[in-house]
């Protein structure tokens, strides 16, 4: 029996206010790949740093291959043979991929053109040699993703650890990358990798560990655990792990938002949008599905006033609003729940309450001539809070200091506060956990069924397919092909956002 | 009317000289990710000691150490409070030129007891080859190398990481508050240079005497999208305006406060056009992605 590759004990990391890691205890072997599940802020992510070492725990051992080993930082963990691909990509974008695959174990003068020998030899194990001239930034997330790891490797990285590597991939790249990281196990890497999908964790671990609230609850061979298991494990209650399609009412009348022909440009001026056309009714879910980049925030934020379209018209119950502001569109009904809530959708400093005064500058209950009137807001957002479970349920309290799916809660509160004609819902779920998204899955097919005409962007497929009533594919700007829900796949979808169908 | 035309050409290297050496070092600060507004008072400071240890050595060689050696300290000093106690940059910049433009102007009247400029420094301090002095050439030479370092060393590849993306420098193991310092000390040297030429051309110091050559330079450093190249032809095109008003003012009875507007006019113009040329430009030529932003490990 050989030393197992990673091996974590009694890892206790704490911060401010929050033991993130107590106690954890961790294996891994060699030719194996791992998943490591478990709700926002039960701790993976910090194990993972430690285990990188990005972050130094407070207390604990870590062996690597039997050795005990003290890492100071990454440098130290790379030269032991760990490399970790994280959840945001640490690559320069204006560089070139050669620039970004020698950055850091550079020699002292620049190649020109060819690939150091080490990059090459990963770059064979791995199957993909990119081109080495292109800049990051034109790459996909998936190339983008690959090159990481090919850098990684080539830094002679043994243990190659992955934070939510699958959040940022289509179906089909998901699957190609499940192949290469088989591959490295082959090979006898051992794979460790962080993720919120309980299905891709039981098709593509051989072990998982679940962690809630700080502690490594369970570690299991996949093959004996069924995703009911995983979530029961990750939660510590019984969830509903997904629901088919939607119990409701079917969707009348005419349509509450109509888009004809819209042209957008994207912040640098290159065209992002061509010639998009849909319309949806109220109670309707229309789902936009597509790989991140495609277009579709430059879509949701024409809609809701914050981008000038080139061409086209957009039509609220029949009247033409494109050239409107947010503030108008606000008041005839136009609510926007942005994909970054830290940035653009919540002031983090400012309280729930005070959040939901700004989401609704023209509601008479909550102001009093140029004053706010602070008790109907406090109590509108307590009531709100409470509804969708943020917890805590303060509404004194700065939003900054609620974890990323209470923030998400609060954002979607304060959106379903004005009763809106028409929302439109950026990545909803993104980031937040099985707990979570249930409920926000709830409250989303409740304003519907209260009339809300909904646009869904998500590039989550089983979110779109659970939800919508209908769903187009962006590609590329142009919409790529139009399905109902009920009557297609992942697959198909896939093939549409790929490019491949119809 | 010909000697003008003749003259016009070697006004305007003459005028760029301080210029793309300012303007260079700027670009191996904000290539890092550190605003340097302070070019102005590092090439005042580095035009001060330049003259004084000349003239008090006698010795052009020692001043120009002088000069350069504080340049050096004085970016040191920016780069210190911007990157380690993380101080918004062009505050730190503006206090290192005020600080520049009163210290000179006290040390003026405790060293040499005048008020507006030192004693005469004689001629010849620069010395020349062909028609133009050695700095020119030194700062003509410069361009080249500066762009080797920049985009063909590790150094290079390192600094520009730090400036793009600090998080990503961080992750591969790169020191990046060390590589952001060597590239404002390397921008104090060359300013400092700046400085130098200024003082030894003119034979002496006089207060004030960077007359906004640092925000001329930094503005070229906009113009050129902190690509060497085109920061050098912006240096060019603003001293052009400065060769014209030199070779008018000889020649030509125009009031001289309105050809002393000329090099500022032009350096408004020009920077007023670049944004229409660059429109729908890839983001190569967009500003270092973290300049200006401090950074700590999280």
């Amino acid at each position: 029996m050989t030393a197992p590759a990673v091996e974590l004990s009694g890892i206790t990391k704490r911060y401010p206010g929050v033991i993130a890691n107590d106690r954890v205890s961790f294996r891994a072997r060699f030719g194996e790949i791992h998943a490591v599940v478990g709700e926002n802020g039960a701790g993976k992510t910090t194990l993972m740093r430690v285990l990188a070492g990005v972050t130094r725990p407070d207390e604990g051992t870590i062996r690597i291959d039997g050795k005990r080993v003290t890492f100071r930082s990454a440098a130290d963990a790379a030269r032991a043979g760990v490399g970790m691909v994280h959840q945001h990509f640490t690559l320069v974008p204006v560089f070139t991929v050669l620039e970004n695959l020698l950055l850091g174990a550079e020699p002292g003068f620049l190649p020109g053109r060819a690939a150091p020998p080490e990059v090459r030899k990963a770059a064979e194990r791995l199957g993909f040699l990119p081109d080495l001239d292109a800049r990051v930034s034109g790459l996909t997330v998936g190339e983008r993703q690959r090159v990481e790891i090919l850098r990684t490797l080539s830094r002679g990285a043994r243990i190659l650890v992955l934070d939510e590597p699958t959040a940022v991939l289509t179906p089909a790249e998901t699957r190609d990358f499940f192949r290469t990281l088989r591959n490295l196990a082959r090979e006898g890497h051992a794979v460790v990798f962080i993720s919120h999908r309980l299905e891709e964790v039981r098709a593509a671990s051989d072990r998982v560990t679940v962690m809630r609230r700080g502690r490594t609850v369970a570690t299991l061979e996949t093959a004996r655990a069924t995703e009911a298991d995983l979530a029961r494990l990750m939660v510590g209650r019984e969830v509903l792990v997904r629901e088919g399609g939607r119990e409701r009412r079917p969707p009348a009348g005419e349509p509450a938002l109509e888009v004809r022909g819209l042209d957008l440009d994207s912040d640098r001026g290159l065209p992002a949008v061509r010639d998009v056309s849909f319309s949806i009714r109220p109670g309707e879910v229309l789902g936009l599905a597509g790989v991140m980049g495609n277009g579709q925030r430059e879509l949701v934020e024409a809609l809701a006033g914050l981008r000038r379209p080139r061409g086209g018209r957009i039509l609220l119950g029949g009247e033409d609003v494109t050239g409107l502001g947010v503030r108008q569109r606000l008041r005839a009904g136009v609510v926007f729940v942005p994909e970054d809530r830290r940035d653009q959708g919540l002031v983090l400093t400012l309280s729930a309450a005070e959040n939901l005064a700004l989401g609704a500058p023209a509601d008479p209950a909550f102001r009093g001539g140029l004053l706010l009137r602070r008790e109907p807001l406090r109590a509108a957002a307590a009531r709100w809070m409470r509804a969708l479970d943020v917890r805590p349920p303060d509404p004194d309290r700065p939003v900054g200091d609620l974890s990323g799916g209470n923030q998400q809660k609060v954002l979607l509160a304060r959106a379903l506060a004005s009763s809106p004609r028409v929302l439109l819902l950026a990545e909803p779920c993104r980031g937040l956990d099985v707990g979570a998204i249930e409920r926000v899955h709830g409250e989303i097919r409740a304003a519907a069924n209260r009339g809300a005409a909904i646009l869904l962007v998500s590039s989550d497929l089983p979110e779109i397919l659970s939800l919508s009533d209908r769903i187009l594919v962006l590609r590329r700007g142009r919409i790529s092909g139009e399905v109902k829900a009920g009557r297609t796949t992942e697959e198909e979808l896939g093939l549409m956002m790929a490019g491949g169908g119809a | 009317m010909e000697t003008l035309l003749l003259d016009l050409p070697v006004a305007t290297l003459l005028a760029a000289t301080p210029l793309l050496l300012a303007a260079l070092g700027g670009l191996c600060s904000e290539r890092g990710g550190v605003v340097n507004i302070a070019l102005e008072g590092l090439i005042l400071a580095g035009a001060f000691a330049g003259a004084t240890f000349t003239l008090a050595t006698g010795s052009p060689g020692v001043g120009l150490a002088a000069g350069v050696l504080t340049g050096a300290l004085l970016g040191l000093f920016h780069g210190v409070v911007c990157i380690h106690l993380r101080a918004d940059h062009v505050i730190s910049g503006l206090a290192v030129n005020l600080l520049a433009d009163a210290a000179t102007i006290l040390l003026l009247k405790e060293i040499w007891g005048t008020k507006g400029g030192s004693p005469q420094l004689g001629t010849g301090t620069l010395g020349g080859i062909g028609p133009l002095p050695s700095l020119t050439w030194v700062a003509f030479l410069l361009l080249p190398l500066v762009w080797w370092l920049v985009y063909r060393t590790r150094w290079g590849l390192r600094l520009r990481a730090c400036g793009e993306s600090p998080e990503a420098a961080d992750a591969v193991g790169i020191p990046v508050h060390r590589y952001r310092l060597s590239g404002v000390v390397l921008s104090g040297v060359l300013a400092g240079l700046a400085g130098v030429y200024l003082a030894m051309s003119a034979g002496s110091f006089t207060k004030h005497m960077a007359a906004g050559r640092g925000y001329i330079a930094l503005a070229a450093l906009v113009f050129g999208r902190w690509r060497p190249g085109p920061v050098a032809a912006g240096c060019l095109l603003f001293a052009l305006g400065q060769g014209l008003q030199d070779t008018f003012e000889l020649r030509v009875a125009i009031p001289p406060q309105l050809t002393a507007m000329v090099p500022y006019a032009l350096t408004l113009l020009v920077l007023a056009a670049g944004p229409l040329l660059r429109r729908g430009r890839p983001e190569t030529s967009a500003p270092p992605a973290a300049l200006g932003r401090p950074w700590i490990r999280s």
